[in-house]
């Protein structure tokens, strides 16, 4: 198992795969994709059980990871790269023609580590609800993972979900809300208020937890011990606080960077501040 | 010419609802999903006999989509059950991304499509499903004409491995069909060299009606029952096409983006020739009986027998 240290290493590698990845396309979401790394990295390289170098669509047996927010691509490549799903050298391919890394994640070109398409808001907690039903009829003990934004959990099909989880039980599910408090168009606040959002977790019958997500320690700490709330009746929410940017100074404390990708210069800054920790790609 | 008769009137639902509790009994990996209308699509014997692999969602289609999705992942194949409008435009978005564009194994399963639903009027008639089913690249779209296709097509779409479009209806219809059901092969009923009839869902019935009027009449139509509409039955609809040089075609759905328009690509790019189309010409349905909405909309043997006449007389 890799030190806390270890993982934050990776982590600072997989922030210079994201801004050098958006870079070279000039698009892509580096935003919300730096401020989920440590998230993607301790899920994928501590937490969960799961067989890189073999991937197959059903994982029976394994724990899933299901990306709702797909605009954040850039760091589920990454993670799943860094861990061995597929070669480093192919995030160079990212958003290019006739590549496997598309602008949103999809099972349609083949990528290993890819079970669900996601980009369209909202489907994510469905599809994972629905893949965590078919484990336990199964009998698999597989834990399932989703990841969510939490501008996204303004679409109304979140909260369908939500309530189906509850009232039937599906206490296999680990998801998570990135709650770094913007959107494309400004602050949630300013732009459609989620208002108590434990509470309304809480009141459709989820057990909540709160996450620094961008404390390494913390975030290792928090899944393991939601790990421990399973199996009791409840689906498991954490609202994972984030900083949109997280790593890059000048990304950070705004919306701006959610869907811009840095120019050459701006990337060179961004690659002062991170360090190179496993070779770049 | 054949002689087509029925001892009964089912309905295409309860062919749906009888071929799925089959395969409850046959296939451990068939789950059902169905939002609050159990009855309507005839699911509760299926409920019964496995009630740890059937899903009530409720009133949410668009989880149960994403969830049919969903739950694939692990190998199950699940049959989603819901009015066809609440199965398609309600859902596309979640089928066209989670189900289509993610190749999942679900199996769509739509009852009370088209008109002949009847009094609930045009917030349930859905004429446009099979445009859109059919829009969404590998998707199998499927509208059988009775019980019995109805129930063979719901056996076959669950050993086709790929995302299917079931359509079926409400109204009690006679149970006529008794050849085989293999998935994008047509079934030729009635030999004649004068006009092509090309019929799905409910108006294949009517179409062999309107080709009894036509032969007292002495017009000798060859009847095709097009029950897949993709992946169409390009070589059927051309050999029969070849010989008759004119063509009807004949649906419970609107005329733009229907199975007239998939006959139609075929034809103007093989060997064009004079086409019909009995369809709903773009405009909605309303309340009525499911008789008198066929015959204002003109979907039924005697709108069949006028487009035959129209369509040879352009030859």
């Amino acid at each position: 198992m890799p030190t806390i240290s270890e993982l934050e290493k990776t982590a600072s590698q997989v922030r210079r795969d994201i801004v050098r990845m958006v870079n070279a396309v000039s698009s892509g979401h580096p935003g919300g994709s730096l401020g989920c790394a440590d998230y993607l990295v301790a899920l994928y390289q501590e937490i969960m059980k799961h067989n890189p170098s073999n991937f197959n669509m059903d994982g029976t047996n394994e724990d899933l990871f299901f990306l709702s927010n797909g605009h954040i691509s850039p760091v589920l490549y990454s993670t799943l790269a860094r861990t061995g799903y597929f070669p480093v050298s192919e995030l160079s391919t990212f958003r290019k023609l006739n590549t496997r890394l598309q602008g949103h994640p999809t099972t349609h070109e083949g990528l290993e580590g890819i079970r669900i398409a996601s980009g369209s808001l909202g489907q994510g907690l469905s599809v994972a609800v629905g893949a965590a039903q078919t484990k336990k009829l199964n009998n698999d003990d597989g834990i399932v993972y989703s990841l969510h934004g939490d501008g996204e959990i303004q679409e109304g099909q979140i909260w369908e979900a939500a309530m189906y989880a509850a009232h039937n039980k599906v206490d296999n599910i680990i998801s998570t809300i990135d709650y770094n408090h913007k959107q494309i168009d400004g602050d949630i606040s300013d732009v459609l208020d989620l208002g108590d959002i434990h509470a309304k977790w809480q009141a459709f019958g989820w057990d909540v937890m709160d996450m620094n997500g961008n404390d390494m320690q913390n975030v290792v700490d928090t899944l393991n011990e939601a790990k421990s709330h399973l199996g009791k009746g409840k689906p498991v929410m954490i609202i994972m606080k984030t900083e949109m940017g997280q790593g890059v100074d000048y990304m950070m404390g705004t919306h701006k960077w959610h869907g811009n990708a840095p120019n050459d210069e701006q990337l060179a800054d961004a690659l002062n501040q991170l360090e190179e920790t496993l070779g770049d790609y | 010419m054949k002689k087509y008769t029925y001892t009964e009137k089912k309905d295409t639902r309860s062919g749906f609802g009888d071929g799925l509790t089959e395969l409850g009994r046959e296939n451990e990996n068939v789950v059902a999903l169905c939002a609050d209308l159990t009855g309507s699509l005839k699911m509760n014997a299926f409920e019964d006999e496995n009630p740890d692999r059937f899903f009530q969602v409720g009133i949410a289609e668009a989880n149960m989509i994403s969830m049919a999705a969903g739950m694939t992942i692990g190998g199950k194949i699940p049959f989603t059950g819901t009015f066809a409008n609440f199965s398609t435009s309600r859902v596309y978005d979640q089928i066209r991304q989670s189900v289509a564009y993610s190749g999942k194994n679900v199996k769509i399963c739509a009852s009370h499509a088209g008109l002949t639903l009847g009094e609930d009027g045009a917030t349930h008639q859905v004429l446009e499903d099979i445009g859109m089913m059919k829009m969404l690249p590998g998707m199998t779209v499927i509208n059988p004409c009775d019980y019995n296709q109805t129930k063979a097509a719901t056996k076959a779409i669950a050993d086709h491995v790929g995302p299917v479009y079931l359509r079926f209806g409400r109204p009690k219809v006679p149970v006529f069909m008794n050849e085989p059901f293999v998935i994008g092969k047509a079934i030729s009923l009635q030999e004649g060299a004068d006009v092509s009839i090309f019929a799905t869902g409910h108006l294949v019935w009517e179409a062999l009606q309107a080709c009894e009027e036509l032969a007292a009449e002495g017009i000798h139509a060859n009847v095709i029952n097009i029950h897949t509409i993709k992946p169409l039955d390009n070589k059927a609809i051309l050999a029969s096409a070849a010989k008759t040089k004119c063509i009807v075609t004949a649906e419970e759905h609107m005329i733009n983006g229907g199975l007239g328009d998939s006959i139609a690509q075929v034809i103007s790019q093989n060997n064009p020739m004079p086409i019909e189309y009995v369809g709903v010409n773009d405009t909605f349905g309303e309340s009525a009986t499911p008789d008198q909405l066929m015959e204002k909309y003109g979907l039924n043997a005697a709108a069949i027998v006028s487009a035959a006449k129209k369509s040879i007389s352009r030859k």
